[in-house]
């Protein structure tokens, strides 16, 4: 895709950074726990856009480079907890696939407080809140992931 | 043996620092990590002398890894291409190898067959090269067997011969080597007839001439597939190569726009002649081998007139399983 | 070196195996793969710590297996890889002939799968200290200066694919890379590309490596990528005690799973 060297950084009105956060959800317990958050009328920043899966055990581990190349500045992943996964055991590929990659990434530089795993079930609407404002701020933060966006367009003449 | 100029050691600074006033970047093969890699060169001191042969060409300063030919963006129901614009950052290669600057040659024939190739052109209008003569080589060398030699001119705007008590004489060869001689015109003095070092001996190894009479023969020979037994298929030979010119067209784009990418290709890869319906005509590593060899050896020098190697002997150095040409080569030769 | 090339002779005259996969020495300084397939030839063969390659990629190559059952020169790591292929279904239990060398001077010659397993239980599989050492190096290293030393490394890096081409756990016909539609990972050696391509290999090999460092030693411009694939797979033993190459039995640590798998960073 077109590298864009100087992205217009969004911001509120008041000139603050406002980071994007990209959410990979299963569909059952995250999805359905982020739409409980919004019945209940819990109110939370507006900064995580959420992408809806079948199951964590499907989140592709090349999806949270994607979302880093595509100008988010942090990531979420979330999905059911282990134990009740809807289809059983995705979850459990899942957590060891993260295991792996998270490591992997760390040894690379790739700043792993922009990345947050957690497991929320479809009962917990406020626990979605909580999470997505905790990492909405601190990546609010960290800032831009300057670093990354850099590569895009990095070694092309 | 014509000397246009002598050009003390001492100068070579004088002389980078002119190019860099003057806007030139200056490229060249310079020590890095045990390594000897063409890249940025500030002053003279950062370049690799003896031993200079880079492990990758220089021929990314006309046609580099990743190239942008286009980009577009979708502005609401219409599109709008944009053409890059065409590179005007004048370069000076330093300190090449002459067969490094023969190789433009054949890359020029190459990339101008047919449809002018306008990128690459524009690159290496504002590329200036200056090679250095070799007073040594190793045992992948074979440029004397290919019309090359360790001081042939072919390919360069300045060639500078090393001197026994240091220093150089150097050979104008074109406008542009004139034109990067005036920048510094005072450190370029007449020539003092001082002993050029003798150049290397590079031994050729086989007759090419043997080599071209024979490949028309030999096309359905197990030779092919003997030789290549234990090559990996990768793309190093190519990717290394001063005039391996093959590329892929890959387009990296979303609903918003996009950019059109030249990139490298190699012959090696099985996908490279993979066809859509899943047909591939060279199926086989011998048969990808084989056509290495004979796009190189037989179908450049019938259709455009070079041949499309050097004797640089990069190919054989960066290979992983030592797949050597000058070998290779040798064997084709001696057959019947 | 004698009695590699005795086993050789041996088992070429007999008609045991059609091609004895090793290295020759073409000269002093150099190592390269070679198919020996007369008698004769075995004095060709030799065996040293110059003999880097990881034979075993030749086992899935079309070409090879097309001259007919293999013997193959078999330092532990390339009797590891034939173990891993064995698991993954790429080599039947008799499929070639492993003449074992190491440490010792003697050779073993192994005729399947499960004698390569026995005797691999009496090699130690460790980690070289140099790979240990620069892997604790880089480890140790603030995140701002391990980032930039991958982005130095990986910015040379030419996607000419050695690295894959040498692995002998490499042996899609379809590789990921390959696949256009989508071209999940950028084929382009840009930034991006070569980042996105050797993570995606070091993921593909985790739990499959087995850390003979061959793809390091075929880069071509000298860039450490073993140490990406040396720390994943270094990350699956340490979390989940399974290891690549070893056993002939699938046992792949990515899909599998303990309902009590250890992790402290889920919230």
């Amino acid at each position: 895709m077109e590298p864009t060297p100087t992205r217009a950084e969004p911001s509120n009105g008041t000139g603050t950074f406002q980071p994007k956060i990209t959410a990979f959800v299963c569909n059952w317990c995250t999805y359905a726990g982020a739409d409980l958050t919004g019945t209940s009328r819990i109110k939370y920043q507006s900064n995580v856009r959420v992408i809806r899966l079948p199951c964590t055990g499907r989140i592709d581990f090349m999806l949270l480079l994607k979302a880093f190349a595509r100008g988010s500045d942090g990531i979420i992943v979330s999905g059911c907890h282990p134990n009740d996964c809807h289809y059983t055991s995705g979850n459990y590929h899942a957590r060891r696939r993260w295991i792996v990659f998270r490591d992997l990434l760390e040894f690379t530089g790739i700043d792993l407080r922009r990345v947050t795993f957690a497991w929320v079930s479809a009962a917990e609407g406020a626990k979605w809140a909580e999470l997505v404002d905790e990492v909405t701020n601190r990546v609010r933060e960290l800032g831009p992931y300057r670093e990354y966006q850099a590569l895009l367009g990095a070694g092309i003449e | 043996m014509s000397a246009d100029f002598q050009l003390a050691e001492g100068s070579l600074d004088a002389l980078f620092a002119a190019m860099t006033a003057a806007g030139r970047r200056i490229v060249g093969p310079r020590a890095s990590d045990g390594r000897v890699e063409i890249g940025e060169v500030r002053s003279a001191g950062e370049l690799a002398r003896d031993g200079r042969h880079s492990v990758a060409s220089a021929k990314v300063a006309a046609f580099p890894r990743v190239e942008k030919i286009l980009s577009y963006r979708a502005e609401g129901r219409e599109l709008a291409v944009e053409d890059p614009a065409l590179p005007a950052r004048p370069t000076v290669l330093f300190g090449l190898t002459p067969c490094e600057a023969r190789g433009f040659g054949a890359l020029s024939a190459i990339l101008n067959w047919g449809t002018p190739d306008r990128f690459f052109n524009a690159r290496l209008e504002q590329t200036t090269v200056v090679a250095i003569a070799c007073t040594r080589s190793d045992e992948a060398c074979f440029c004397t067997a290919v019309g090359g030699g360790p001081d042939h001119p072919g390919g360069s705007d300045l060639l500078l011969h090393p001197l026994t008590g240091g220093g150089y004489e150097v050979e104008v060869l074109t406008e542009k080597g004139r034109a990067l001689v005036a920048l510094a015109a005072d450190r370029f003095q007449p020539p003092e007839g001082t002993a050029r070092t003798a150049p290397a001996q590079v031994e050729a190894g086989f007759q090419m001439a043997e080599v071209t009479a024979k490949l028309p023969r030999r096309f359905d020979e197990p030779i092919w597939t003997e030789q290549s037994l234990r090559c990996l298929g990768c793309g190093a030979c190519a990717y290394v190569c001063p005039t391996c010119a093959c590329f892929d067209i890959q387009d990296e784009a979303d609903a918003r726009g996009g950019v059109r990418l030249r990139c490298w290709d190699s012959c090696a890869f099985r996908i490279f002649t993979l066809h859509a319906s899943g047909h591939n005509p060279r199926e086989k590593q011998g048969e990808r081998w084989r056509q290495r060899l004979y796009h190189k050896f037989s179908y450049m020098p019938e259709r455009l007139g070079v041949l499309g190697c050097v004797g640089c002997g990069k190919c054989s150095r960066a290979c992983p399983v030592d797949m050597d040409l000058k070998e290779h080569l040798t064997e084709i030769a001696k057959g019947s | 070196m004698d009695e590699l090339r005795d086993k050789a002779r041996e088992l070429l005259q007999a008609g045991t195996v059609k091609v004895v996969i090793g290295h020759a020495a073409p000269s002093a300084g150099r190592r390269r793969p070679v198919f020996v397939r007369t008698p004769a030839d075995a004095a060709r063969l030799v065996h040293d710590e110059g003999c880097w390659h990881n034979l075993a990629t030749y086992l899935t190559r079309p070409q090879v297996r097309r001259l007919g059952k293999p013997a193959i020169v078999a330092s532990p790591q390339v009797l590891r890889a034939m173990l891993q292929l064995g698991a993954e279904r790429q080599l039947a239990e008799d499929e070639a002939v492993a003449l074992a060398v190491g440490n010792a001077s003697s050779i073993r010659v192994l005729p399947t799968l499960s004698a390569v397993e026995e005797h691999l239980a009496t090699v130690p599989d460790e980690l070289g200290a140099a790979e240990r050492a620069e892997l604790e190096r880089l480890s140790a290293l603030p995140p701002a200066e391990r980032r930039a030393f991958w982005e130095e490394q990986l910015g040379r890096c030419l996607k000419c694919y050695a690295c894959r081409a040498s692995c002998p756990m490499c042996y899609c016909e379809r590789c990921t890379m390959d696949c256009n539609r989508p071209q999940w990972v950028p084929v382009a050696s840009h930034a991006l590309g070569n980042l996105e391509y050797h993570l995606v290999r070091a993921m593909h090999l985790a739990g499959r490596c087995v850390q003979c460092g061959t793809c390091g030693k075929a880069c071509p411009v000298g860039i450490p990528v073993h140490l990406l694939t040396l720390f994943a797979e270094g990350t699956v033993r340490r979390h989940f005690g399974q290891r690549g190459g070893a056993s002939a039995r699938p046992e792949y640590a990515l899909s599998t799973f303990r309902p009590d798998d250890k992790e402290t960073f889920i919230r």
